[in-house]
């Protein structure tokens, strides 16, 4: 049992590594612009879409294929931002909401018709592969997922720690007055850290690519993973992200086990319904 | 400005200015003259407009009508990251400190305009030379410390930024006495060093005392001007804002 257990473990960080890279994003763009990016998801799918297109017509695996995705995906969402966000951000939520989902909606329709509603995989030379550590045996895939998005987050929290545009993205989010008193452009900042959280997203669907398939709505499945792991993480904190990305990982992997694979969903959402009604700012919230 | 005698040059000019929030106008066709070097202050009870009219210099609030100027130049429809780009810097009302960032990084942030970064150091010892204390606690969360030591980060911030024009509002807001008396030493110790001044304070009496030219603002409106010693005298600024 106490193996099992050990197995248990390694399987839930690694995913749960992923996940913390998937939520990460949509932590960042809700903490600085106070925007809930309802087309997280879309973005997700879209770059599984295009790592698959990379990995088919130019064999481009799509670990590789991050040095195309992340600076495309940091202009994706840049361009996103000034075009749809920003007229909206004086607006009441319920537009900015009713953008986001719109957008998503867009998004999925588009993939449908370009991309029918097939199931598309890749199969790479690794897909298969696991590393055995005596009892224990470790996917590599995932192995390589997890340690992208560790380091991807490891170096976003270095440059919002040391960078002079780092440090105004979190000055914005800390106390927004201010950060435009300082001389920090507030549109030109809230570009960039929306470019920045699509970026993440971005990365994590490549990784994600050899592990999964890709569908036209298979960002729903994905974003609702990183609500709840927002949620618990405590809205806005990168580091709370981190940490319930790995929570989040780990419950996926226990009740996979103990309960029942099919009903991990069901584990989240009730999750999801105690933080909410016992610890509503998450495990690292302040408000 | 003097034709004979000595030579002023006006610094910023608020040429009837009006500002509003929607229908509300909260400041009307207000004028102003700042001159370098010097220290004006505009008094007014709360809610007269006060803040509304740093926030229009600052850009901060779109202005309604009218013209500001700084230097020669006309700055009324700049964003706020360029009007600190061209040395205006607001020390905000409340100190505004970004509470989950050390002493250290609050202060580096206020020379994150172009004019300043480079000279981060330098800045930085000339502001641990106004607050030695800050040096101390430089490693500390902002958000932890005193009110007296947060208003020291907020004005330390501010001079990071290599104002050419101060603007403070209510800096001794909430403060010690004690705490009240060195923050007025502070201004009169920043004007020596060259940098004008725009304060705005509740504190009257003190910042009549160290002001050059003072502004009574009263519902959104310039009611008076005069020099700091001649309002301590006038009646009405007695009665309404002194208490005597």
């Amino acid at each position: 049992m106490g193996e099992v257990i050990i197995q248990l473990v390694i399987n839930g960080l690694l995913l749960g590594g992923l996940y913390a890279l998937l939520s990460i994003g949509l932590t960042l763009i809700f903490g600085v612009l106070e925007i809930v990016n309802f087309a997280h998801g879309e973005f997700l799918m879209i770059s599984m879409y295009l790592a698959f297109l990379l990995f088919s017509f130019f064999g481009m695996d799509p670990y590789l294929s991050l040095i195309v995705i992340l600076p495309v995906f940091f202009l994706f969402g840049y361009a996103i931002e000034k075009i749809i966000i920003k007229p909206l951000l004086n607006d009441p939520p319920l537009n900015q909401i009713f953008a986001t989902i719109g957008l998503g909606l867009i998004f999925s329709n588009v993939a449908l018709l370009l991309f029918k509603a097939d199931f598309r995989t890749v199969k790479t030379p690794y897909s298969d592969v696991n590393l055995i550590f005596g009892n224990f045996f470790v996917s590599v895939p995932r192995l390589i997922a997890f340690l992208i998005a560790i380091a991807l987050i490891a170096a976003l929290l270095v440059y919002l720690k040391k960078t002079f545009t780092g440090k105004a993205i979190r000055a914005l989010a800390q106390q927004r007055k201010a950060a435009m008193l300082m001389g920090i452009d507030v549109h030109r900042t809230y570009a960039i850290a929306f470019g920045i959280g699509i970026a993440c997203v971005g990365a994590a669907g490549a990784v994600l690519l050899p592990l999964f398939f890709v569908f036209p709505t298979v960002g729903s499945l994905f974003s609702l993973i990183a609500f709840v792991i927002v949620i618990l993480g405590g809205y806005n904190s990168l580091a709370g992200s981190l940490v319930a990305g790995l929570i989040i990982g780990l419950i996926e992997g226990f009740s996979g086990f103990f309960i029942s694979p099919h009903l991990k969903e069901v584990v989240y959402f009730v999750l999801f319904i105690f933080i909410l009604i016992f610890r509503p700012t998450g495990l690292f919230g302040k408000r | 400005m003097p034709i004979l005698g000595v030579h002023i040059m006006q610094l910023l000019g608020l040429n009837n200015v009006t500002t509003k929030y929607g229908d509300l106008t909260a400041i009307r066709d207000v004028s102003i003259n700042v001159e370098e070097g010097h220290i004006i202050s505009i008094v007014g009870s709360n809610g007269a407009g006060k803040t509304t009219l740093l926030n229009t210099i600052s850009g901060v609030l779109p202005s309604a009508g009218g013209t500001i100027t700084f230097a020669g130049k006309e700055i009324s429809h700049l964003p706020p990251h360029r009007i600190v780009e061209e040395g205006i810097i607001q020390v905000p009302e409340g100190r505004l400190l970004f509470p989950d960032m050390t002493v250290l990084e609050n202060l580096e942030l206020g020379a994150f305009n172009r004019r300043s970064r480079k000279d981060i150091p330098a800045l930085l010892e000339a502001v641990f030379n106004y607050f030695p204390k800050l040096q101390d606690r430089s490693d500390q969360m902002a958000g932890t410390l005193s009110g007296g030591e947060q208003q020291m980060v907020a004005i330390g911030r501010g001079l990071m930024a290599k104002p050419k024009l101060l603007m403070m509002d209510e800096p001794s807001l909430g403060l010690s006495p004690l705490v009240v008396k060195t923050v007025f030493e502070t201004i009169s110790k920043i004007k020596s060093d060259g940098i004008t001044i725009l304060l705005v304070e509740q504190n009257v009496l003190q910042s009549l005392m160290i002001s050059d030219d003072v502004y009574v603002l009263e519902n959104g409106s310039i009611i008076l001007n005069g020099q700091g010693r001649e309002l301590m005298d006038d009646p009405r600024v007695r009665e309404a804002y002194l208490g005597i």
